[in-house]
């Protein structure tokens, strides 16, 4: 066989697989035109308006939870769509701070010799991740809501905030005029006690002696703060909660909706991640621990400069998927009316508006752009904190 | 109420198929109620659905006849010790989404400058649940609604439906725009029933009235006239209505009135000679 022969089929092969590839591309975007322009025919038939008019009409429906101001009377669909994924981020955002906490607590305690602790963690996440979601959500609420005291038998806890089943309410801070110099001395503590940080770190390089720097930062943290504090008069007060006739007044309230989805995510998620963990550990070479040990560092040391960030390289990739996975799970929220973006936009915004295809195009947008951001956040931290192969 | 209203509502298959059974439910939730009959999932919707000017101009259905003229209002815990529901304020109210019931809450307190805690809920039934375990102190939908609610809950005496009612909900039947003949027979059903029972023609009677000398009842009935294949059907539709169905007092009564656990007073719905709404349009 010549070359030319071989270098012919060659082409051949490519030229027949840029055929397949536009073909199906042809075919991927027919079915998506076609897809589009039968949507605007069936609603023109039907006299549904398109486009998005409905954006700007006032909702008239209220939201339990609203983190940013919204008022049924003169609040629009489209800020209705912000309240929701207000409450998706906040949701979604502690569900993965949590989960993270729990899942590699548990993932560790999995690998420890410890036999009970051992025992336990695989309980833990055999338990759970065998449950489905849906249904822990559910136990979380009808197990918070139906322990808990009603409102007159409220639990007053420390520090006057009311534990009963219309949630949890905590005492509201409110800052004074001169609570802003409290803040920027903080702010200056900590900077110098970085500064500090990176002093000690380069003298004990430069001569190995070591300077102390926790207690250092303590007195220019906190002791300035207080200082500052007395000197301004306290200027904090707290709105505390107060017993009306049917509901709890003032402080911070939390639902009992909330609480219940943040716990079943959270819960949930961890077990995932503590095998993600514990792969993570166990692909790390029992060598490198022996090596650390022949180094003469400590157990805790070798966890933290050696183990842990080789393990990260394998960590990261799953633990962004499980990111994902929680992400799209808090629109489970629909089951026990905690509202987030689906249940106020592709519930009652659909509902009121009829607009079903604009209102659930946007919703699909919307996970699509915040899994886009998490995945590429997390690529960024994986590169960055990744092992430079040399 | 949701299964008892569509009862109440199977008349158009009695009339068409003349077998009330050959017609397919499809139980529907309040948020996905208008998409499946827009895309044809369903060709009437038959549930408590709120006949009002948005929905009729900007959803693409029509509505064809008010069987159900209903209002909303409040269930609370007797327990509260609440007599009105202007005494309400600051209080938690659960809610089924996407209903002109969430929208008429938020309006009633905001009129009556009174503050609100609003829980939503995808159904009635986690709406109710919720309200059972004390997560909100009133409960609020139509008022059939509430009646139909309270026998369900455990201890119904221990819970009591406010007088007031805040909002007209004339309950109708919706079709898809479009198919006007469709939406004739299904106007054209509920008008017969209304009809029937003006003229006192009752499932029991409706053999002997074919014998009547009373023209209304002659072209009711198909004796005279072409009114039923006008509709695309045979003359003896509504005959064949009301031998299956009865009229539709009978209709009222068996499934939410007086002959059911609901027991639900005729009250606006009552016949227009009654001091009611209910005004058969004539046949002729």
């Amino acid at each position: 066989m010549t070359d030319f022969a071989r270098s012919s089929r060659w082409y051949g092969r490519r030229i027949g697989w840029f055929a397949l590839q536009a073909g199906l591309l042809v075919v991927v975007g027919g079915l998506a035109y076609g897809a589009v322009v039968n949507a605007s025919q069936n609603l023109a038939r039907a006299n549904i308006p398109t486009g998005f008019g409905f954006w700007n009409n006032t909702a008239g429906f209220d939201i339990s939870q609203t983190l940013i101001d919204y008022s049924p009377s003169t609040s629009t669909f489209g800020r209705a769509f912000w309240v929701g994924l207000v409450n998706t981020l906040l949701v979604s955002g502690l569900g993965i701070v949590l989960a993270t906490v729990i899942g590699f607590a548990i993932g560790l305690a999995r690998l420890s010799r410890n036999w009970l602790m051992s025992r336990l963690a695989s309980s833990y996440v055999e338990l759970v991740r065998n449950v489905p979601l849906l249904l822990q959500i559910l136990f979380w609420y009808n197990a918070v809501l139906k322990s808990l005291p009603e409102l007159r038998g409220s639990v007053v806890l420390p520090g006057h905030a009311l534990l009963n089943n219309r949630g949890l309410f905590l005492p509201r801070p409110q800052f004074g005029s001169d609570f802003i110099a409290v803040l920027a001395v903080t702010v200056a503590g900590i900077v110098a006690t970085l500064i500090l940080r990176q002093w000690a770190r380069q003298r004990q390089i430069r001569t190995g002696a070591r300077l102390p720097v926790f207690w250092p930062a303590v007195g220019m943290i906190v002791a300035v703060l207080l200082a500052v504090f007395a000197v301004a008069g306290f200027p904090l007060s707290f709105n505390l909660p107060e017993m009306g006739r049917f509901n709890v007044r003032g402080g911070i309230e939390i639902l009992p909706e909330f609480a219940a989805l943040l716990l079943a995510l959270a819960i949930y998620t961890a077990a995932f991640i503590a095998e993600v963990v514990r792969a993570g550990v166990l692909a790390v070479p029992h060598g490198q621990t022996e090596a650390a040990q022949a180094l003469g560092l400590r157990s805790s040391m070798a966890l933290r400069l050696i183990i842990v960030p080789q393990a990260m390289r394998v960590i990261v990739p799953p633990l962004t998927s499980q990111y994902l996975n929680l992400i799209k799970n808090s629109s489970l929220a629909v089951a026990i009316g905690y509202p987030d973006l689906v249940q106020v936009f592709d519930g009652s915004v659909l509902n009121i508006t009829g607009q079903a295809v604009q209102v659930v195009a946007i919703t699909m947008a919307v996970y699509l752009v915040i899994s886009l951001v998490t995945s590429l956040l997390m690529n960024i931290y994986g590169r960055a904190t990744g092992v430079v192969e040399r | 109420m949701i299964a008892a209203l569509a009862k109440h509502g199977d008349w158009p298959q009695a009339a068409i198929f003349n077998d009330p059974t050959k017609v397919k439910f499809v139980p529907l939730i309040a948020d996905n109620r208008f998409t499946a009959l827009q895309s044809g999932e369903v060709d009437v919707l038959s549930r408590n659905t709120t006949w009002t000017m948005s929905r009729d101009t900007t959803l693409g259905v029509d509505f064809a006849a008010v069987h159900f003229y209903d209002g909303q209002g409040f269930m609370v815990h007797k327990s509260l010790k609440v007599n009105s529901a202007l005494e309400l304020n600051d209080a938690a109210v659960c809610v089924q989404q996407g209903t002109t019931t969430e929208l008429n809450l938020a309006d009633y307190f905001r009129s009556n400058h009174m503050s609100l805690k609003t829980v939503t809920f995808a159904t009635a039934d986690e709406a109710i649940k919720a309200y059972e375990s004390g997560r909100c102190d009133s409960y609020t939908t139509d008022s059939s609604g509430l009646y139909a609610e309270r026998v369900l809950l455990s201890d119904p005496s221990a819970n009591i439906v406010l007088p007031e009612i805040i909002s007209k909900e004339p309950l109708s039947p919706a079709v898809r725009q479009g198919d006007d003949t469709w939406e004739d027979l299904v106007r054209w059903t509920h008008h017969a029933m209304v009809d029937a029972e003006e003229l006192g023609v009752t499932k029991a009677n409706v053999d002997e009235q074919l014998k009547s000398t009373n023209p209304e009842i002659r072209r009711l009935l198909g004796v005279e006239g072409q009114f039923g294949a006008s509709l695309g059907l045979t003359n003896d539709w509504a005959y064949r209505i009301i031998k299956t169905i009865g009229n539709y007092g009978e209709s009222f009564e068996r499934t939410v009135g007086q002959g059911s656990p609901l027991k639900i007073a005729r009250g606006l719905n009552a016949l227009w000679t009654k001091g009611g709404l209910q005004y058969g349009l004539p046949i002729r």
